[in-house]
């Protein structure tokens, strides 16, 4: 599986991207976005803000869960008390060809089903909800930085690496 | 981590800021003395080259505006690990629940203790007016006679204003004022303030349509 991480200020400007891979199951963590279709990732991010702007005066909640999808892949999001929000882009692989280089090959068998991906279903949520708690952590300290103004581009190597050390702790 | 290729520099105590506790509260209790030292300093600051107490409160009311971005953030990040019922992150979506943050929440933080009134303007739904009898801003603060409308809890008024617009309650701007002459207790509290919240049509009409909705 595939991530696409994108942080998104106030003014829909984009204030930090990361971009990474599957840790669990044997994944070593890259992401394999095809590369022909690499950019169409933040087309789906921005267009899934109208949806984000829409449920977000809904329940309050801070993690919006599942918000859109678009072919295969399923964007997830989550949204700060001061209107920051946080959007994670899923794209479940969908060739069994580029899991062949992993380490663990019987396992991706059990993997690659891609119809059986369920972006709805508790086991998907709940890592993704922990992702999203432990990279506002590193946020909240972030703006506390008296140097950080809002919609500042995030540029700090510390906050990335916190960013990365989240992403391999729970998806 | 190579340090110098990055060109990020680290701390002496090789702490960042990422590498501190959010929740350390206990001991964060700060002199009041320092404070109000501070205080001073930042009024002198804003009053250079002002043409006159508008144009001064403004200036204070732009110093505590990130403020307000900054402490909306981190106290509902707090009071959301501390809500061992509810671990889920809240945020205010309306305005009594916003208003009743800043009231507690806020001025707990900030003071110690909770505001003394939240009000609706009778005159107008959109204006809504939180009152500390005894700002803590204001305690070591004498205004000279000749301009005596000037009130520096304008700075608290920025806060407020900063916690609004970040949760997405944009405003008219919000003012601080000496209670005088608003009728009741500036007897007691000479140093009563009022805190007036205008908030924009657009931010009414979200709030009655939530409202329809339940």
């Amino acid at each position: 599986m595939s991530y696409y991480f994108a942080i998104i200020g106030t003014k829909d400007n984009p204030l930090f991207e990361h971009e990474f891979g599957t840790s669990r199951q044997g994944g070593d963590g890259v992401a394999r976005f095809r590369e022909d279709a690499r950019h169409m990732n933040q087309f789906i991010v921005h267009s899934s803000l109208d949806i984000v702007e829409e449920v977000q005066w809904g329940g309050g909640q801070m993690y919006l869960k599942h918000v859109d999808s678009f072919r295969n892949s399923h964007v997830f999001s989550f949204i700060t008390g001061g209107n920051v929000k946080f959007m994670l882009l899923v794209a479940p692989d969908t060739h069994n060809a580029s899991r062949a280089s992993s380490a663990s090959t019987a396992r991706s068998s059990t993997y690659g089903q891609v119809s059986t991906y369920n972006p709805t279903a508790p086991s998907t949520e709940e890592p993704i909800r922990n992702f999203f708690i432990e990279v506002y952590d590193a946020w909240l300290k972030t703006i506390m930085s008296p140097f950080y103004q809002v919609n500042m581009p995030v540029k700090s190597p510390v906050f990335r690496g916190r960013v990365a050390g989240a992403a391999k702790k729970y998806l | 981590m190579a340090a110098s290729s990055t060109g990020l520099r680290y701390p002496s105590n090789k702490k960042t800021i990422y590498d501190r506790n959010i929740n350390r509260t206990k001991t964060s209790e700060l002199s009041r003395a320092a404070f109000a030292y501070l205080f001073v300093e930042m009024i002198t600051y804003a009053q250079r080259r002002v043409t006159g107490i508008a144009d001064l409160e403004k200036r204070l009311n732009t110093q505590g505006y990130p403020l307000g971005l900054r402490l909306l953030d981190l106290l509902l990040a707090r009071t959301a690990s501390s809500a061992t019922t509810s671990p889920a992150n809240l945020r205010p979506t309306r305005i009594l629940p916003l208003l009743q943050f800043i009231h507690t929440t806020l001025w707990r933080h900030l003071f110690g203790r909770p505001a003394d009134a939240l009000e609706r303007s009778a005159a107008n739904a959109a204006e809504y007016m939180i009152s500390d009898n005894d700002p803590l801003v204001n305690g070591y603060v004498s205004v000279p006679k000749e301009i005596s409308q000037l009130n520096c809890a304008a700075f608290v008024a920025g806060v407020i204003e900063g916690v609004c617009e970040g949760a997405g309650f944009a405003t008219d701007g919000v003012s601080a004022h000496w209670a005088e002459g608003a009728g009741g207790g500036e007897d007691m509290w000479p140093g009563k303030t009022i805190f007036l919240i205008r908030f924009r049509e657009e931010v009414m009409e979200r709030e009655e349509i939530l409202g329809r909705a339940g």
